[in-house]
């Protein structure tokens, strides 16, 4: 890689992501190694993730490296007013990377220009969360077995739906079509479209979840929040049309695979859940082999 | 031949003119520029009356040269600003201000929960479009367009 630290998904090109990927299917095979062995890996989360730390702690710990930080900002120094230029500059004194997740945008960027050792961006607010985007694109290579002319859906609030954002933006490397499924309040924002207009790739707009589904690849669903809408009677009319249910599966794509980031509401029935098709908690999985590979990658281990 | 214009202020032998300035952008390019802290002879002139901008205003600054760099920072708040280099009374060069790539400090983040806005750190963005300016903030990479540009 050619930066030290993965703070935005846009800082890797489309051949340090594959190699990534493929490093990531290594760890699939054989999770457990002790390449971190004698290290010390700094997890400050200054919100609480739970889902996102766990997954970094899994794999931290499958590689035998030790692990200290916080789990909120609450239980750290920030609560004293400190800085977070002063946090950094301190606990880069104690490890060897750092696994950052914070609610302002940009702070990761920062902390990366502060710190000595590799920041990863575990989550910046509403911007990044490049690790998050590597596991889609893991686990839409591992279940369709290629990247490229794939057709994909996203599903829900599309607007302010920083995964939907960021796999938009990475997927766009190889000639994806894609399908967009939202309420109005929720659409794709038009920046994302222009984007796509300029690389002359397709996209369509749906704001009805019907059998259109039948020609996806991939189905990405997200979370509609109720905060998101500034009137909650729009929230209540839409808040069961863009919930998925098995038997809306029944005419897709035999090797069609269902992900969603996590924590899921009542956007996937738990009916779907008994279905082949269904592949979220495998992707959660995913994301342990992914982070493996990403803090080896960046500490020049593998 | 045209005939001669009236000017409202002196001339200067040696120095730099920067001339179509908006009045309203005329502290803003004061600011920018330093132009408070140096102790060379400058005068100033503005709401002159200009056909382009309705309103202009006018920096002569005797003994002051500006490197590309340097000048192309007020470009955000004087975009048609035109540059005379004066030497022995003489208008030697014309040019005029371009955007720059890449802007530091000046502008700030029009994101409120932008960490440039919490902390105290130097505003970057990368300019990604000049003509109707837009700017992309390098640590939250939100734009700020020209509209809602907030000049620190």
């Amino acid at each position: 890689m050619n930066t030290k630290s993965l703070v935005s998904i846009d800082d890797l090109n489309t051949d340090e992501m594959v190699s990534i990927l493929d490093l990531a299917e290594e760890f699939e095979k054989q999770p457990s190694q002790a390449l971190l062995e004698g290290k010390v890996i700094a997890t400050l989360f200054f919100e609480p993730s739970t889902r996102t730390r766990l997954s970094f702690e899994s794999a931290i710990s499958r590689l035998g490296g030790k692990i200290v930080g916080f789990t909120d900002a609450s239980s750290s120094s920030v609560t004293k007013g400190e800085t977070l230029n002063d946090t950094i500059l301190t606990v880069n004194n104690y490890c060897d990377l750092i696994v950052m997740r914070h609610p302002i945008e940009g702070s990761a960027r920062l902390a990366s220009e502060i710190a000595d050792v590799p920041v990863v961006n575990a989550g910046d607010g509403a911007n990044q969360h490049p690790t998050q985007t590597l596991l889609d694109l893991y686990s839409i290579r591992k279940t369709q077995g290629r990247l490229d002319k794939l057709n994909i859906f996203l599903v829900g609030d599309l607007k302010y739906g920083r995964t939907v954002h960021s796999l938009l933006m990475a997927m766009s490397r190889w000639n994806t079509t894609f399908n967009f499924i939202s309420p109005e309040e929720l659409r794709m924002p038009v920046e994302y479209k222009l984007y796509l207009d300029k690389l002359g790739l397709k996209y369509y707009e749906h704001s009805d979840f019907t059998d259109i589904i039948n020609e996806a690849d991939i189905i990405y669903m997200t979370r509609v929040q109720k905060e998101r809408f500034s009137d909650s009677m729009e929230y209540e009319k839409v808040k069961n049309v863009y919930v998925l249910r098995n038997h809306m599966l029944r005419e897709t794509k035999e090797n069609m695979r269902i992900l969603h980031p996590l924590p899921r509401v009542n956007e996937i029935h738990k009916d779907v859940d008994v279905n082949s098709k269904s592949y979220y908690f495998q992707q959660a999985l995913n994301g342990v082999y992914t982070r493996q590979a990403i803090i080896t990658r960046l500490l020049n281990l593998k | 031949m045209k005939e001669p214009k009236q000017l409202s202020v002196s001339a200067i032998e040696n120095g730099t003119v920067i001339d179509h300035i908006p009045a309203s952008s005329l502290f803003k390019v004061i600011q920018i520029l330093g132009l408070d802290k140096i102790s060379n002879q400058i005068t100033f002139g503005t709401n002159l009356e200009s056909k382009k901008l309705g309103r202009k205003a006018i920096i002569k600054l005797a003994g002051i040269f500006f490197e590309d760099d340097d000048i192309n920072r007020i470009a955000l708040v004087a975009p048609e600003a035109k540059l005379n280099i004066i030497r022995g009374y003489e208008v030697v060069e014309k040019s005029v201000v371009k955007v720059p790539d890449q802007i530091i400090g000046i502008a700030k983040c029009v994101n409120p929960k932008c960490i440039t806005n919490f902390e105290s750190v130097t505003t970057r963005f990368k300019v990604i479009s000049k003509k109707n300016v837009a700017l992309k903030c390098h640590y939250c990479e939100k734009i700020t367009d020209q509209e809602h540009m907030v000049i620190l």
